[in-house]
């Protein structure tokens, strides 16, 4: 190991750091390549379980081992750093959809002519009418379609598999090998005379058994290839560390760790196997990581064989792994819903553990430095702060914050707890649980927490403002609820919004659990499913009801949106009898053109969310509420249901394009709001009123809410400032808060990143559940950062 | 009671996470003061002409016919205006806004009672500022003592340009003052403030024999206080205080006010007077000249 100062990167990791920051993205064909020869030649012969996993077993077996000059903890899902593999078994990218990755200005994906050439000839022709993709688009109903192109909801397994998953801290206590004994007791005892799915269970466990093999085998590869260049190794210090990366990786994922160094390389190895079997969503998180590696560290400080630099480089090496892990390209709707280079495995640091104690350990803080070092893109990262959670932990993640890199965001224990016991989960698996991917809540090790999509709420407000028509398309997607100018009241234009919010929630419901099942029956993800609780003694898949907790989320985008237009209806429409409901119409088609005036009375004379004030904000409580009643308990194929989430991603943005004006005097094709956060510019009361608003939710109900709050470095440059932060927060949370980010930006600073982008490359800005670099976002999304309310307090 | 700004989340006046009412009316007149709206205790009209959109709304609504509409924006013809507010509610920009709200003791007690939660997580509390708080004694003083009542730290800004005996008064229902210490020559006070400062001092002093909680801030505002005799002066008064002073801020000047007086139309002019933001090196010199009294000054605050 090199030594390293107390603070600082050493210079091993400055240049990993150098190297993960400048490799450019590019896509590699050897995984379709492999497996579309795989599948050539076993499609049929077996159960689709084994077929999956052998072919899993045939990647691991053939795909290039890359092992970097500096790396001690080492594996990549493509041939090199930042090289990402296609999955065409979900979507085969068309030779079009290759070329544009291979040029569009943004989120690019670099690919030879050559690899296009040979991607046509061998992997498109085979996988025609093979692909979920395919599978999912031919059933879907025409309303459903009809509704998703014109942006009413998105659809997330429509190019990448139900993923979200974070894990518990079985992986540290139990190896692979552990883990086949398991699956053979199980295979001995299935009963065949009285359970008639005995088959399906054997089926599934032996594929299981062989993800095994096939994780050992891909480590035993990189064992192999470090002794032989531990052999060919001039430099005797690299020589040293490759014989112990070989040794390390001859042991996990075989078996349990049993050092620091071990635990993490287990980690990275289960990480790389899930993404590597399948394409889900938000790749693989290792959950509450410092609370598993806590212990490895105390016991190796107290024996002596770990330094605590040793520790921070090792995580440092961790942290660099998972940004050499772009996330594989997504095309047409979904790119525009979601286009970024973050993979979303988002780090839990502190929080509480399984028996309610503080969760903080000196690993936690280390962690920390290591965000504020590396100031990279992945992992995202978070602070988890309960009641229980010393001050100072909260102060060290604030101070982190203040650097304005975007993380790390802040979670409340308190209530995530509560919300994954209201959901059904037991005291000990909810305080296991945490936020994963952006802000949403499961129980790590657990659960299948399935988010299938966003939900436009407030473009559900513009087609019954239609009657049932999208005034942007000019089709008719919703019912048919009545022309708004002939409703006498407000609560009738607010039952009308409501059918219109259970029509497209149902809609979503039924393609959503038919989607489910095909994930269940042609894409069983067998190496996933060793590691979350209860596959392998359920003898069923991750996709097929294997977790102890299958939960269903659809998001909410918008509240702050719907809050503020609807208040905007009630007061000046329906109250104060400002404008008639025909002129706000008649504005709303106009994008009020010609009528600034109209649109300025609007913005200045309406009470909106994000105020502390009750007109509004019982408003938003009311739509929250309906939407929670809209979603909650619909079922899912597993026997458990749909429960709501506040979740936007940078969907907001992608949904504004899609809208016209809206009666907040929003213009059209803007974006609206993002999570539960208010509309841009409507909280004008700073943010304690921001807080006292969104504190009026009962938060438990949701599967997570969404606050971004900007703040400008100038309102914490003093100690004190911090202390004043980590006051609001902790106001916040005791108010029922889920989570609160921050973006510590001055305008100024973003118009010159504007301006002259290539001085701004390492301008990390939060945006939703996780953070972005500014020169990747396009400049709708720029502008919408911008836009945002800056707490300004002088 | 007129109120002109209500701030929450307020974190530069006083410990924790407060609140601060601005109260409108001040008998001082500092040139460089950067909320001349507080100075005069009656409702004044203020026009943003970068928000006004021309519609002319306010013309029309205006019954005494005070209001024009020009290639410049409104102008306003000040001898007819009663500032009864009407322009400023059609207005739909805020362009045309009043300063000063009325509110009753009762709303403010529920506006300040709206932070109780942030007060309490951070040591905060409420700050009456102004203008100059105890320009409205009795109002001032039942506000303090509900909030005392309740529990909630209260802070007063005050100038201390008060009757010694209504200064007595509020220090019994205050736990801490925040004071400026504008200029120590009484002339110079008087030609810059507008009064003179003895009274200033000497209720200064009285606070400080009470042993009541203070701190001291200090505009820097170079041309008019940071000659080093002015500067030497102040620390010298500040340590022959009986009591040991944690902290001085020194709060460099900003031109921020300039663009209120714009909005108020003000006749005054702050450009007549040689004001400008002190240097880093003048900046640190007067907290050298601070520290050589043993007082622990500090930019910013």
């Amino acid at each position: 190991m090199e030594t390293t100062n107390a603070f600082g990167m050493n210079d091993r990791i400055k240049r990993l750091r150098k190297q993960t920051f400048e490799a450019e993205p590019s896509l590699s064909i050897e995984r379709a390549l492999i497996e579309t020869r795989f599948y050539k030649e076993n499609e049929g012969k077996y159960p689709i379980p084994v077929l999956r996993a052998l072919n899993f077993l045939e990647i691991c077996k053939h795909k290039t081992i890359y092992i970097g000059r500096d790396e001690l903890i080492v594996g990549e899902r493509g041939p090199s750093p930042k090289s990402v593999p296609t999955f065409p078994e979900l979507t085969c990218h068309s030779i079009e959809d290759l070329h544009i990755l291979n040029t569009r200005e943004l989120q690019r994906y670099t690919i030879s002519q050559q690899d296009i050439d040979t991607y046509e000839r061998e992997v498109i022709p085979y996988w025609k009418g093979r692909t979920q993709r395919e599978r999912i688009f031919s059933h879907v109903p025409g309303e459903w379609k009809l509704a998703y192109e014109t942006g009413m909801f998105t659809e997330f397994m429509e190019q990448r598999a139900p993923g979200h998953t974070a894990l518990d801290g079985k992986v540290y206590k139990y190896g692979l090998l552990d883990l086949k004994e398991r699956i053979a007791s199980g295979l001995a005892a299935l009963d065949y005379m009285n359970d008639p799915e005995a088959t399906d269970k054997q089926e599934e466990l032996t594929a299981m058994s062989i993800s095994c093999d096939a994780a050992i085998l891909f480590a035993e590869r990189h064992a192999d290839m470090a002794d032989k260049m531990s052999c060919e190794e001039k430099d005797p210090k690299r020589a040293s560390e490759l014989r112990k990366i070989a040794e390390v990786c001859r042991w996990v994922p075989a078996h349990a760790p049993r050092t620091y160094w071990e635990a993490i390389q287990m980690y990275w190895f289960i990480h790389l196997g899930t993404i590597t079997e399948l394409n889900g969503w938000d790749a693989m998180n290792p959950g509450h990581f410092d609370q598993h590696l806590a212990p490895f560290y105390e016991k190796e400080i107290a024996e002596g064989s770990l330094t605590r630099d040793e520790a921070k480089e090792l995580m440092s090496c961790f942290f660099i792994k998972v940004n050499n892990h772009t996330a594989p390209p997504k095309v047409g709707i979904t790119a525009k819903e979601s286009g970024t280079y973050n993979d979303f495995t988002n780090l839990n640091i502190g929080g509480i553990k399984a028996d309610g104690s503080d969760g903080v350990s000196e690993v936690s803080y280390i962690m920390l430095e290591v965000i504020e070092e590396l100031h990279i893109l992945q992992p995202g990262s978070a602070i988890h702060v309960g009641t229980r959670t010393p001050e100072r932990f909260l102060r060290a993640g604030c101070k982190v914050i203040r650097q304005g890199h975007g993380y790390p965001s802040v979670f409340n224990p308190d209530v995530y707890v509560q919300e994954l016991i209201r959901q059904g989960k037991s005291l000990r698996d909810a305080r296991e649980g945490g936020c994963s991917g952006c802000i949403e809540v499961g129980a790590f090790g657990k659960e299948a927490y399935v988010l299938t999509g966003y939900l436009n709420v407030p473009k559900v407000l513009e087609v019954t403002l239609h009657n049932g028509v999208d005034p942007v398309s000019g089709q008719k997607v919703g019912l048919e609820t009545g022309n708004p100018c002939d409703f006498k009241s407000y609560d009738e234009l607010y039952a009308a919004f409501l059918k219109q919010i259970h029509y497209f929630v149902d809609m979503k419901v039924r393609v959503s659990n038919y989607i489910d099942r095909m994930f269940a029956k042609y894409a069983p993800a067998t190496f996933l499913s060793l590691f979350i609780d209860d596959c392998i003694a359920k003898g069923k898949d991750y996709y097929n009801c294997g977790p102890r907790y299958n939960t269903t989320y659809i998001q909410c985008t918008g509240l702050g949106t719907v809050t503020d237009s609807l208040c905007s209806l009630k007061k000046h429409v329906f109250e104060d009898k400002t404008f008639c409901m025909a002129e706000m119409l008649e504005a709303l088609t106009t994008n009020f053109e010609g009528k600034e005036a109209m649109r300025q009375r609007i913005l200045n004379r309406t009470p909106f969310f994000g105020n502390d004030d009750d007109y509004a904000d019982q408003i938003a409580v009311k739509v929250y509420d309906d939407l929670y009643d809209a979603i909650e308990g619909k079922p899912n194929t597993k026997g458990e249901c749909f429960h709501l989430n506040m979740l936007s991603t940078t969907c907001h943005v992608y949904f504004g394009k899609v809208m016209g004006a809206m009666p907040n005097g929003r213009l059209a094709g803007k974006a609206i709001s993002d999570g539960t956060s208010p509309s841009h510019g409507a909280d004008t009361h700073g943010p304690s009123a921001v807080v006292k608003s969104l504190g009026k939710l009962d938060q438990v109900k949701s599967g997570g809410t969404l606050l971004n709050q900007r703040f400008m470095p100038s309102l914490l440059k003093r100690e004190e400032d911090i202390s004043k932060l980590c006051s609001l927060i902790r106001s916040y949370f005791a108010m029922g808060g889920h989570h609160i980010q921050f973006n510590i930006v001055d305008t100024e600073t973003l118009y010159a990143a504007q301006k002259c982008p290539e001085e701004y490359r390492d301008l990390l800005v939060r945006v939703a559940g996780y953070s972005d670099y500014f020169n990747d976002m396009n400049a709708d999304l720029q502008a919408d950062v911008i836009a945002r309310t800056e707490q300004e307090s002088f | 009671m007129l109120v002109f700004d209500i701030k929450r989340y307020a974190i530069n006046d006083g410990p924790g996470i407060r609140i601060t009412i601005f109260m409108k009316g001040c008998p001082l007149s500092c040139v460089w003061c950067h909320n001349p709206e507080g100075i005069s205790g009656q409702r004044e009209k203020l026009y943003t002409k970068q928000k006004c959109l021309g519609c002319g709304a306010c013309v029309d609504a205006c019954p005494g016919h005070a209001l024009r509409l020009t290639s410049e924006g409104v102008s306003s013809d000040v001898s007819l205006c009663t500032v009864c507010g009407k322009c400023a509610d059609v207005c739909p920009s805020l362009a045309m806004e009043i300063s000063g709200k009325e509110y009753t003791a009762d709303e403010l007690m529920k506006e300040i009672r709206k932070e109780i939660l942030f007060m309490d997580c951070s040591e905060g509390g409420v700050t009456f500022c102004g203008g100059e708080p105890l320009m409205h004694p009795d109002f001032l003083l039942e506000l303090l003592q509900r909030c005392g009542k309740e529990g909630i730290h209260r802070a007063v800004d005050t100038t201390l340009y008060a009757r010694p005996e209504l200064v007595r008064q509020v220090m019994e229902h205050t736990d801490l003052f925040l004071i400026d210490l504008k200029l120590m020559d009484s002339f110079w006070h008087k030609k810059y403030c507008g009064v003179p400062n003895e009274l200033i001092l000497s209720n200064l002093r009285m606070v400080a024999d009470a042993g009541k909680e203070f701190i001291i801030r200090i505009p820097l505002i170079e041309g008019i206080n940071t000659d080093e005799d002015n500067i030497r002066q102040s620390a010298s008064f500040l340590a022959s205080l009986p009591q040991h002073l944690k902290v001085v801020n020194l709060l460099p000047y900003h031109d921020i006010g300039k663009n209120k007086h714009e909005k108020l139309g003000s006749v005054y002019n702050p450009d007549q007077f040689p004001m400008s933001t002190p240097s880093e090196n003048l900046q640190q010199k007067c907290v050298e000249i601070f520290h050589s009294y043993g007082i622990n000054a500090k930019i910013g605050g």
